[in-house]
């Protein structure tokens, strides 16, 4: 596979690590957060953490969009799809999120389904529902592979109301876009986006000053390793600001293992030589400007919500999109008159702490024994690209000393 | 030579399963005549008994393995349910060392299902029985309304012998036994995912399901009595599965090498596009075996020798590890763990 | 979920959609965000749609960079 083989080599790998461990300063300690989840998938599936000195440590940062999704927004999925009689479209990802126990989504006025069969409403139970269980017991849930899916079953079921579970930072929200302006173009009557894009700059600044912050001590994050896609998206300048006013230096990095690795050694430079830039390792896709044609089609769909739920972060202001005024018939919280409900993670969850780089996996009391992949608690075991979730599959095991061959 | 029923031949071209097929009347019979117990055809269905007398050699034990098949679609690139539940369980028989002998078959067909579909799978299954040298021996049909099956059910059951001193299984792993693969893996998967027209790809990968009982002779020909410990068809949950499955049943731990993982570059690209990991992904001819070491070369090159193993490889060795952890030594130098699959990340594809 | 890919551009059909390909496996996606791009261009892929092109020089730059020799500054 050409841009993808050649950026897995192992030789260039160890030459790499190589390099990373001349460039760290003795007696300094690093730490470093890669935001995205896509990059904390590729340290762990390659085993990255083996060839960095000890000196360096990644902190696994929130960015998986499943993994910041609010249990009151699955809430409000399930309860289109159980009590609303609508056919929801999500993707994968989100099917198996445990949330509430009964769809704990509010009632419209009158309680009555939209133009579609209703299923039995659940019998009350303390068993978190899912996407997955709400389908067992009778809900349309569909999974898609693309929002142009879910506007294909929305023109093949006219009868039913159809409604897209939108979730996914800025690389995912031009796709969206693109669906709900072919929407209005068909004019189709029975479509609607769930609508629970979030921004990446947003959650990085939230991070780095937050009144936790206070809570939980200074945040030990000496840098960044910036997303990948989406920075395709939105372009290296947003990230300047972060540089700037925190000093923290950013360095863009592509999705490969070389890519982070480059990316590694470029912040270790940054540090010794106490700069704060930032620096586009993934120069191959991304500019300073990003994709403009996807930057427009998404102004002239979303606009900023003035504060949003995120999972384990609390309430961050202009963090995420709703879909403007011109566009409201496709909006899924108004077509069906939904409130937001947020319901809180177990008060042992540290997920908090784990995302701001103040705690380990290994912290949290409840992490492998009531917290685990088939079992998650908290936003950081809900994905495989979350930071608990990602240690409990891969790292685990160097936790317990093991006899090696 | 029997005497025409005066009935009229079933419409295999424009003809559809009804509830009448399962009620255990005329039409049942029928269906059984005309097209199962002609497709299967062999001394036992011949008697028209419930069930089948069977031998069993002197000095032999036998050896039971059962399968059920779910899968959609029915037709898929390489194969179809048919001969995919005629090699599974035939696989499943093998993987304990044993001969394949007799299959039963029971049909669970959903209203509507057209006849020319069905006639296509049970002559697959005929044809998959003979090319293992099988016999399809006893059966059953039954018929559930619309909407309540895929089409069709199939659970095929399989009988075999093995002879009375081999000891072949999951719990016979030990420290210093080498892994090793027959082949390419996660082309069934990739075969029956690009089906799915959600998926929208095009691939040349088909399904690799195949009979493994003559490659298992050949291995176990090649090599001393029990220095095979385990052989397992790594089937749904992929190669990781089933490698986490033995680590487990044995008490023990194993260390991979990614590199020497045969993977056709298709497949890696097709789980790449999905976001899937190969490892995870099913097959449908491919067995692991487990060799004590010092038979691991001869191992090997009998699995090569033979067509279905050509692609075989060493993976990996088998150490001592009180946690039963499967790790990986990765491409790129770096090690990782093979975990458990957490959940079911595909609808059914076997 | 960030899950996107580099393919190579195949054919361009109606309504801003194309056929890339990747390893031999081919798909269709959306070029509706890249509108740009031409059969032979690598554009990345995430949810059925291009999000951008990939710069070939700028690869070759990368990779050069990777395997660059002397000591760390």
């Amino acid at each position: 596979m050409k841009y993808v083989d050649e950026f897995r080599d192992g030789d260039l790998a160890r030459h790499i690590a190589a390099r990373i461990a001349t460039a760290v300063q003795p007696d300094r300690r690093y730490s470093f957060m890669e935001f995205c989840g896509g990059h904390t998938h590729a340290i762990a599936r390659y085993g990255i953490a083996e060839l960095l000195p000890e000196a360096v440590r990644m902190i696994h940062g929130p960015g998986c969009p499943v993994c910041v999704l609010p249990i009151g927004r699955i809430d409000q999925a399930i309860h289109l799809a159980l009590e609303r009689g609508a056919i929801v479209c999500t993707y994968g990802d989100t099917m198996r999120v445990p949330a509430s126990p009964v769809a704990a989504g509010p009632s419209p006025g009158d309680g009555v389904p939209l133009g579609g069969r209703a299923a039995k409403p659940p019998r009350g139970s303390s068993d978190p529902l899912s996407l997955m269980k709400a389908k067992a017991r009778g809900a349309d849930i569909r999974m898609v592979y693309s929002a142009a899916d879910a506007l294909k079953v929305a023109r093949e079921n006219p009868q039913r109301e159809v409604v897209f579970f939108a979730i996914g930072f800025e690389t995912t929200t031009p796709p969206t876009a693109l669906v709900i302006r072919q929407a209005a173009a068909e004019q189709l009557s029975n479509f609607s986006v769930l609508c629970c894009h979030v921004l990446t700059p947003s959650a990085i600044t939230h991070i780095l000053e937050s009144a936790e912050v206070r809570h939980y001590g200074t945040v030990p994050i000496d840098g960044f390793i910036g997303p990948a896609h989406v920075s395709i998206v939105i372009g290296s300048a947003p990230y300047e600001h972060f540089a700037d006013e925190y000093r923290k230096p950013v360095v863009i990095a592509g999705f490969e293992p070389l890519d982070v690795m480059q990316a590694i050694l470029m912040l270790v430079r940054q540090v010794n030589e106490g700069r704060a830039e930032v620096e586009n390792e993934f120069t191959r896709a991304v500019t300073r400007d990003g994709n403009a044609a996807a930057q427009a089609v998404v102004s002239q769909v979303f606009e900023l919500r003035e504060r949003f739920e995120w999972r384990g972060l609390g309430e961050v202001p202009y963090s995420a999109l709703k879909i403007r005024g011109d566009f409201a018939a496709y909006d899924a919280e108004r077509r069906f008159g939904l409130d937001y409900r947020g319901v809180p993670d177990h008060k042992q969850c540290e997920c908090g702490a784990i995302l701001r780089g103040v705690k380990r996996p290994t912290d949290c009391k409840l992490f492998g024994t009531v917290c685990t992949p088939d079992n998650p608690m908290g936003s950081c075991m809900v994905s495989s690209e979350g930071a608990c979730a990602a240690h409990y599959s891969y790292g685990r095991f160097r936790d317990i000393p093991v006899v090696a061959a | 030579m029997t005497k025409p029923d005066y009935i009229r031949p079933l419409d295999f071209r424009q003809g559809r399963i009804d509830m009448n097929h399962g009620a255990g009347g005329r039409a049942g019979a029928q269906l059984i005549d005309e097209l199962f117990a002609r497709a299967f055809d062999n001394e036992w269905l011949r008697q028209g008994d419930d069930g089948a007398l069977l031998d069993v050699p002197a000095d032999h034990r036998l050896v039971m393995a059962t399968d059920a098949h779910v899968i959609s679609p029915l037709f898929f690139p390489g194969g179809d349910i048919g001969c995919l539940a005629v090699h599974g369980t035939v696989n499943d028989v093998a993987m304990l060392g044993a001969r394949p002998l007799y299959l039963a078959a029971s049909f669970i067909l959903e209203e509507g299902l057209a006849l020319a579909d069905l006639k296509r799978i049970v002559e697959s299954m005929a044809a998959a029985a003979r090319d293992a040298g099988v016999a399809v021996v006893t059966g059953d049909t039954k018929v559930v309304e619309q909407g309540k099956g895929d089409g069709v059910f199939i659970t095929t059951t399989g009988v075999g012998v093995v002879p009375r001193r081999r000891r072949i299984g999951g719990a016979q792993a030990r420290p210093g036994d080498v892994v090793l693969l027959s082949g390419t893996i996660g082309e069934h998967g990739v075969a029956v995912l690009s089906q799915r027209e959600s998926l929208e790809f095009e691939t040349a990968i088909v399904s690799d399901t195949a009979a493994l009982h003559s490659l298992v002779a050949a291995l176990l020909a090649a090599v001393p009595d029990g220095a095979v410990h385990t052989l397992r068809d790594p089937t749904r949950g992929g190669l990781a599965t089933t490698l986490n499955e033995i680590a487990r049943q044995s008490g023990v731990g194993m260390l991979l090498d990614e590199a020497a993982i045969p993977l056709q570059p298709q497949v890696e690209a097709a789980c790449e596009l999905l976001g899937l990991d190969p490892l995870y992904i099913a097959n449908e001819g491919k067995l692991v075996a487990v060799v004590a070491s010092e038979a691991a070369e001869a191992a090997l090159a009998a699995l090569r020798g033979h067509p279905l193993g050509a692609a075989a490889a060493r993976i990996g060795v088998v150490h001592d590890d009180p946690h039963r952890f499967v790790q990986m030594a990765t491409r790129l130098g770096g090690q990782r763990v093979v975990d458990w699959l957490s959940g079911e990340p595909l609808p059914r594809i076997c | 979920m960030c899950l996107a890919l580099p393919a190579r551009v195949v054919q361009r059909l109606d309504g801003e959609q194309a056929v890339v390909e990747l390893g031999g496996v081919k798909k269709t996606v959306s070029l509706a965000l890249v509108p740009e791009a031409r059969p032979g261009d690598y554009v990345i892929v995430h949810v059925g749609h291009a999000i951008g092109l990939v710069d070939p020089q700028e690869a070759e730059r990368t990779l050069a960079l990777f395997a660059e020799m002397g000591a760390a500054r």
